[in-house]
């Protein structure tokens, strides 16, 4: 899958000499390869974006250039020699810093000790508040902050915090920088205000990798990119020769021709309705969408990681409800704010995160098979022991979950029999519509194809689906209607003809009205 | 209709318990002696059971709490108000029976607000205040008839604490094998999020655990209260909250919630008391009795530790290597 057309560029870039580098780095969790021999340059004075979707190797990667993982496999060099990074404080001697989405401080000290803790000038032996709050002064304002450095941390703005910890980090490592999705929690004049501070950065020769899951970002802020999928490097590329689409297509593994595969799936004449939202949305979570599902309909949901695709399924569950719109459940109007509601409306939801959100790891796989439908039942219709043995032995069978006992913890199954024992558990339930968030993300191929497999099965039998998925292959063979989340919106319905890769890709690429930021900041 | 195997009740806590038993008899040959007078049984492992029933009651409800991955360090203190409750009631002439309720009723107020709030720290602090406000900070003396018999009666030849803390053992496990809620409560133990996204009310299922180990915590404290004839605000439960957490640690439950057994947290308290009494009969003094506890229950948790079990499979396997 990588490119070799930028061989060339490669060579100048090298010949400039990467401030940083990691060569064929590989990293192994059991026997899942979360890094696949990756290369990642690092030029001094540019911002390199990292991009890829949930287990691209994005957070693996960053791990090992701050010591925090050691690689199986590979090297790393700073400055043309090969480190051995054991620790992010042993980083840091070599230059290299990182500042977290989470400000990672003292909120209740003042803003000159923590810039300075550790590292405090002293007197004597004492901590030298009046040289500390002095040099502090004299730091912050090359920030283009106008704070009182005595003043308690805390009390200022997140964006305030973030840029002292990245006035801290650079003070500390001063060569490398990395910024782990530092806009999530900043509204917008915040990520303004950053980004300023992150071009001067720049120009002084700091070398940056900044993540984040907002393209708008990338292209008004970084030079070249990264992009990882599933653990293997993609591509790596100046930005100026990327376009949106060429970049979404990227991260989502597609080097389809733009001629596009139609969907498999034809639409058919319109069955029952089942579902009918209207208006539909949370307050600073998902702008109001309508959307009607019918019965036997598989409604695919295609969008970047934060695009709004889990905030909707969650909200149609009921975990976050809704705050506005309405929804109809075959012509009636129904409520649903409780996950115990929905499932009393005949909802299942299997959730993106198997391990803290699905599975019940010390509990046998009957158990797990069992529990929605004992939660449907409720504390008093006790499922005996018997019962449950032949549930889960029935829905076992039918999901081929390959588990040794059905009495043996579920945690010891392998990803994809954990999968299907989510799927089987809501199975169970006999449910009218099913949510499916990522259903096929860290599996093998073989559990792939059977969930995929049966997926088509309980669209024929009719039950109505939402499916969300990065895989867009998937979502085109499946799908009789896919509907495209952006910026928390759901910004296209395609149909028929329309379901096809490339128009899917488009749409998700296509630069928003509303985009968060606006690309006129490049330094 | 329940069919345990005795297989079953063969594992590391009832050997254990036999274990301190068995060294109770070497320092004390009388122990294992049980005599019939007036009408009820009297010995050495008697008292045990005796003196083990309010760290047991605690325990039940204790593990049932544990088992969501929290911790009730309220229950001393609210010992500590029932006891008051339902003293000033008799004192100030109401029956034995509404003294009863009273205390039942402060202790289910004490687990529901525990539940709402999941802050047992406050209540462990507040409450011991609150009850010497209500006894006025000085012990309450009383002869009511009700509760010096719940304190120091007999059933069946059995001390009453000891009936009320089987029946307690009894009522509260068929109440959670013979509905969902014990699956529920170690669903919600094991992974919150997963149990409420599969349907589980878990915010009133925590609620009514904690009021069940308020309660537990209520009937103790009248218990005690009954056996002096007085409410102690000061020493009545105090630190028992520990012997309860302990009970239940011993009886396998983790700290980190999931799989838990109300009998073998029973069986861990009389472990603990078995204890207790063998230092005492031996003559050692009584500060002695917390490093030996210490000691038990860091036995106790190696045994049961994951490092055990793979010891234990390497030794099997080296024995059948070299047989």
């Amino acid at each position: 899958m990588q490119d070799t057309v930028n061989r060339e560029q490669d060579a100048a870039d090298r010949a400039t000499g990467y401030r940083m580098e990691a060569r064929q780095v590989s990293k192994i969790f059991g026997t899942h390869k979360a890094l696949d021999g990756v290369d990642f340059g690092l030029l001094p004075g540019e911002v390199h974006a990292l991009l890829g979707e949930n287990g691209a190797g994005k957070s693996t990667l960053i791990k090992i250039l701050t010591g925090a993982y050691q690689p199986d496999g590979g090297a790393i060099f700073v400055d043309g020699e090969e480190v051995h990074l054991t620790s992010p404080l042993q980083a840091q001697t070599y230059g290299i810093g990182t500042v977290y989405q989470e400000v990672n401080l003292l909120p209740n000290r003042s803003v000159a000790e923590n810039l300075f803790l550790g590292h405090q000038p002293t007197r004597f032996g004492l901590v030298d508040r009046r040289r500390m709050d002095r040099e502090a002064r004299v730091l912050l304002k090359r920030y283009g902050l106008d704070i009182d450095p005595s003043s308690e941390l805390g009390a200022h703005s997140v964006a305030v915090q973030q840029i002292v910890a990245i006035a801290r980090a650079v003070q500390l490592s001063g060569k490398v920088l990395i910024l782990d999705e530092p806009t999530a929690s900043l509204d917008r004049d915040e990520v303004q205000r950053l980004f300023e501070v992150i071009a001067s950065l720049k120009r002084d020769g700091l070398a940056i990798v900044f993540i984040t899951h907002f393209l708008d970002q990338v292209f008004a802020l970084a030079d070249r990119v990264t992009i990882l999928r599933n653990g293997r490097l993609v591509d790596t590329r100046r930005l100026t020769e990327l376009s949106r689409t060429d970049l979404v297509r990227k991260m989502l593994g597609k080097d389809i021709a733009f001629s596009g595969s139609t969907s498999l799936e034809a639409e058919r004449p319109p069955t029952e309705l089942l579902l009918d939202f209207k208006g539909y949305g949370r307050k600073r979570s998902v702008r109001p969408f309508s959307l009607a599902i019918h019965k036997g309909e598989v409604i695919g949901v295609a969008g970047l990681l934060g695009s709004g695709r889990t905030e909707m399924a969650r909200m149609m569950f009921g975990i976050d409800p809704a705050d506005e719109g309405s929804v109809t459940l075959s012509g009636k109007p129904i409520t649903v704010k409780s996950a115990t509601e929905a499932i009393g409306h005949g909802f299942g939801f299997c959730p993106e995160d198997r391990k803290a959100d699905g599975i019940l790891g010390d509990l046998s796989v009957r158990e797990n098979i069992v529990i929605a439908l004992q939660g449907k039942l409720g504390w008093f219709r006790a499922l005996n022991r018997d019962e449950q043995l032949d549930l889960a032995g029935q829905f076992g069978e039918a999901m081929d979950i390959r588990a040794a006992s059905l009495d043996m913890p579920v945690k010891l199954l392998s990803g994809g029999n954990q999968q299907k024992v989510i799927l089987a558990r809501w199975l169970a339930t006999d449910p009218a519509f099913l949510i499916l968030d990522e259903p096929t993300r860290g599996i093998d191929v073989g559990a792939h194809a059977e969930i995929v497999r049966t997926i088509n099965r309980l669209r024929d039998d009719g039950m109505a689906l939402v499916v969300i998925s990065s895989e867009i292959d998937e979502v085109v063979a499946y799908s009789s209607r896919v509907v495209v989340m952006r910026d928390r919106e759901m910004v296209a319905e395609l149909r028929g003809e329309d379901i096809n890769p490339a128009v899917i890709v488009q749409a998700i690429a296509t630069h928003g009205e509303n985009s968060e930021i606006q690309a006129e900041v490049t330094a | 209709m329940m069919r345990i195997p005795l297989a079953r009740l063969v594992n590391t806590q009832t050997i254990a318990l036999v274990g301190v038993l068995l060294l109770n008899w070497i320092l004390f040959p009388g122990f294992f002696k049980i005599e019939w007078q007036d009408g009820r049984l009297f010995g050495s492992l008697i008292d045990v059971f005796n003196r083990g029933a309010p760290v047991a009651i605690l325990a039940i409800g204790m593990t049932a709490v544990i088992a969501t991955k929290g911790v009730d360090l309220s229950v001393g203190a609210v010992m500590a108000m029932a006891g008051a409750v339902a003293a000033t009631l008799v004192v100030g002439g109401y029956p034995g029976w509404v003294a009863v309720a009273g205390a039942l009723a402060v202790g289910l107020l004490c687990g529901l607000w525990n539940g709402a709030l999941i802050a047992t720290l406050v209540l462990m602090v507040a409450g011991r205040g609150i009850a010497q406000l209500i006894t006025e900070g000085s012990i309450v003396t009383f002869s009511d008839p009700t509760l010096v018999f719940i304190g120091t009666g007999s059933f069946l030849g059995l001390p009453m604490p000891v009936v009320i803390a089987l029946a307690l053992m009894i009522l509260v496990t068929l109440a959670v094998r013979k509905t969902a809620i014990g699956l529920f409560i170690e669903a919600v133990g094991v992974n919150r999020s997963a149990a409420t996204l599969a349907g589980i009310r878990s915010r009133l299922l925590l609620i009514a655990v904690y009021a069940v180990s308020g309660l537990c915590a209520a009937i103790a404290g009248i218990i005690v209260a009954g056996d002096i004839r007085g409410a102690d605000a000061n020493n009545a439960g105090l630190w028992l909250e520990l012997d309860a957490i302990a009970a239940a640690v011993i009886g396998g439950t983790s700290l980190l919630g999931g799989r838990f057994s109300i009998v073998m947290s029973v069986v861990g308290a009389l472990i603990i008391q078995a204890m207790n009494t063998g230092i005492l009969v031996s003559g050692y003094p009584p500060e002695f009795n917390l490093v030996v506890k210490a000691g038990m229950i860091t036995l106790i948790l190696m045994i049961q530790s994951p490092f055990a079990g793979r010891l234990l499979t390497w030794f099997g396997r080296n024995r059948r290597k070299g047989a």
